[in-house]
């Protein structure tokens, strides 16, 4: 039938597994510091995009603020590590207080100084939050084309305030991570950065699998439901209100993790991680990749970014044009992403245009289906 | 004398900005029973069914159902009290496959956690296949249902509509667009249905009504106008006026 359908060799998933392991062991020595480094923050973002994969491709809700959790786990990794490198500054606090005259650490940095607690809090934090958002907008039937302004709205109500704190987080300057000490080495050296090289790629490997885990089945089943009838899922007797805030949250979630892993291969988390185009750019990794296929988000986040930075070198300025030429593609020719068209009948359809390729003169379902019949 | 009903409707009132939808309606049902409702366009036969699955609430009245009060009660909440309801146009999961569909509406309990963490139990799987032959869909368990003809989405509504187990089903317009043949094999499955469950049709195909062979309902402007057996009121002077004799259009 499509090419998605296909059921692929075991040798073939194997040999393909094999060869992405080994490609990510050896990046370090096959790619510059540099590039390396680009990779490993690109790769981070993929998972925030398969957090919007899982609201927006699989559930419906499109959200615009995913920049919020984002930069929350960002700035829970920060907030670690600046304070476990400032023995040497004043009062034993990080260095950008003594700017505003704080002499002492405000109450909510103290439990940052547990790497246990921040493990947790990275993805606990941003779960919350989104699980508390969610529900207070779920509750009140609020969809759409409303639910995305309101997230949008959100979103700026964490801007501003995170951009004028600067007596509790260093406000519009953000927080530097780079010349930061974690387990007595340099987060901004080359030895650490080739570490969460590897953090990040085994996670988002992780994060695929889980996202993988949570649609399929029953659960997924019902978010689909719930993105293309969902008054239907609640006369079956589901309430779509928890399981949307359930996703959200797990999107949210998965954003944190995304925006610790950036934040420290990028070196720094400021209140530009919740910036509206950041967030809408999000969406459009997804939607270039392909909604609902979850690979194509990972694909989508990588294969974009690698563009812009490649693009940006080359021809400065001309990026923002392409990104909104590839969007527009996207939404005229290809609605589905691109995965999703080559997972469709995309190529067959592009073949049989240049008569490469016989049409079907049967119903294509019909005899799929009546094999597929017989079997039971 | 009201606990040997499964539902009471008691003067239900449904104002829109002051346009009466339904205008003190009462309407009983008796498990087990298959009741027929009819009327003209307008004459609030949805807003019944709105009213009874906590879509719409109603500005007055009373809804009981097993004894208790269904008014103010959420959606998902009714459906599982035991009201289960079929839509007027099909209204599926397209982009899931028959069995899926079918796997959703026979899923107990209904909570994320039992669904994310439990394969599906094999009373279920076997509920499913049982639901699949009575429809005659047995041969499309993998399709999409969105690749399903007309009749086919109708019936595979109606299937999630009994994999569902309710008490009470509400059937809307089940054989609209649906072919003679289908027709009647409908009216059989409802037919086959009542007794067990209790189970109200709306429709407006006449034909299908005389087979159900069941007490009629006839709405007209909110309110019922008449309820008997077909015979009854087809010889009823009023309702002749408002539906069989001149169509409202």
């Amino acid at each position: 039938m499509s090419l998605g359908k296909i059921k692929f060799d075991k040798k073939i998933v194997l040999s393909f597994w094999i060869i992405l392991i080994a490609l990510i062991i050896a990046a370090p020595t096959l790619l510059p510091v540099f590039r390396l480094n680009l990779l490993g923050r690109y790769l981070s973002l993929s998972i925030v995009a398969l957090g919007v994969d899982l609201i927006w491709g699989y559930t419906g809700l499109l959200s615009l603020g995913q920049g919020i959790f984002f930069a929350l786990g960002g700035y829970c990794a920060a907030m670690y590590l600046q304070i476990t490198s400032s023995s040497e500054f004043p009062n034993n606090i990080p260095e950008f207080f003594a700017l505003y005259g704080v002499e002492k650490l405000p109450f909510f940095w103290e439990p940052f100084r547990s790497p246990v607690f921040t493990f947790f809090a990275i993805w606990i934090i941003p779960a919350s939050v989104a699980g508390l958002i969610g529900f207070l907008v779920f509750r009140n039937r609020i969809k759409g084309v409303y639910f995305s302004i309101l997230t949008q709205a959100s979103l700026l109500v964490f801007f501003n305030f995170f951009n004028g704190q600067q007596k509790l987080i260093n406000g519009t300057n953000g927080l530097k991570t780079d010349v930061t000490q974690l387990f007595g080495q340099m987060v901004g050296s080359e030895s650490m950065q080739r570490i969460f090289f590897w953090i990040t790629a085994v996670l988002v490997i992780a994060a695929w699998f889980f996202a993988k885990w949570v649609v399929k089945g029953r659960f997924g089943n019902i978010l689909i439901g719930i993105r293309d009838d969902e008054p239907r899922v609640r006369f079956t007797g589901y309430n779509p209100v928890i399981f949307k805030t359930i996703i959200f949250s797990i999107a949210g979630g998965l954003a944190g993790i995304s925006g610790a892993l950036y934040t420290v291969q990028s070196g720094i988390v400021s209140p530009q991680f919740m910036t509206v185009p950041f967030s809408i750019e999000m969406v459009i990794w997804v939607a270039v990749g392909g909604r609902g296929t979850l690979l194509g988000a990972i694909l989508g986040a990588v294969f974009i970014n690698y563009a812009k930075s490649l693009v940006s070198e080359a021809l400065p300025a001309s990026w923002m044009f392409i990104q909104g030429g590839l969007f527009i593609l996207v939404v005229t020719a290809l609605p589905e992403g691109v995965l999703g068209w080559i997972q469709g009948d995309g190529p067959r359809n592009l073949l049989q245009r240049f008569g490469l390729k016989r049409k079907i003169e049967t119903y294509p379902s019909l005899e799929v289906n009546n094999k597929e019949g017989n079997n039971e | 004398m009201n606990n040997k009903n499964l539902l009471n409707l008691i003067d239900i009132t449904v104002s829109f900005e002051g346009f009466l939808a339904l205008n003190k309606l009462n309407l009983n049902l008796k498990k087990g029973e298959l009741r027929a409702v009819i009327g003209p366009n307008g004459a609030g036969k949805t807003t019944f069914l709105d009213v009874i699955t906590g879509k719409v609430k109603p500005t007055k009245g009373e809804v009981i159902f097993k004894g208790k009060s269904l008014v103010g009660r959420k959606e998902h909440k009714i459906a599982r009290l035991g009201v289960g309801r079929k839509f007027q146009s099909p209204r599926i999961f397209e982009n899931l496959t028959v069995k899926e569909n079918l796997e959703i509406s026979v899923s107990t309990p209904k909570s994320p956690l039992n669904l994310i963490n439990k394969s599906i139990k094999d009373e279920q799987l076997n509920e499913i296949e049982r639901l699949m032959k009575i429809v005659n869909l047995a041969q499309k368990v993998d399709s999409k249902a969105g690749s399903l003809s007309h009749g086919q989405k109708q019936w595979l509504e109606i299937a999630m509509l009994v994999g569902q187990k309710p008490d009470l089903m509400l059937v809307d317009e089940p054989v609209a667009g649906l072919t003679d043949e289908e027709t009647d094999l409908t009216a059989d499955l409802l037919k086959s249905l009542s007794g067990e469950n209790t189970v109200v049709v709306i429709d407006h195909d006449m034909e299908f009504i005389r087979r159900l062979d069941s007490n009629v309902s006839v709405l007209n402007q909110g309110t019922v106008l008449c309820e008997g057996s077909m015979e009854t009121i087809q010889k009823d002077q009023k309702v002749i006026d408002v539906y069989l004799g001149r169509p409202e259009d």
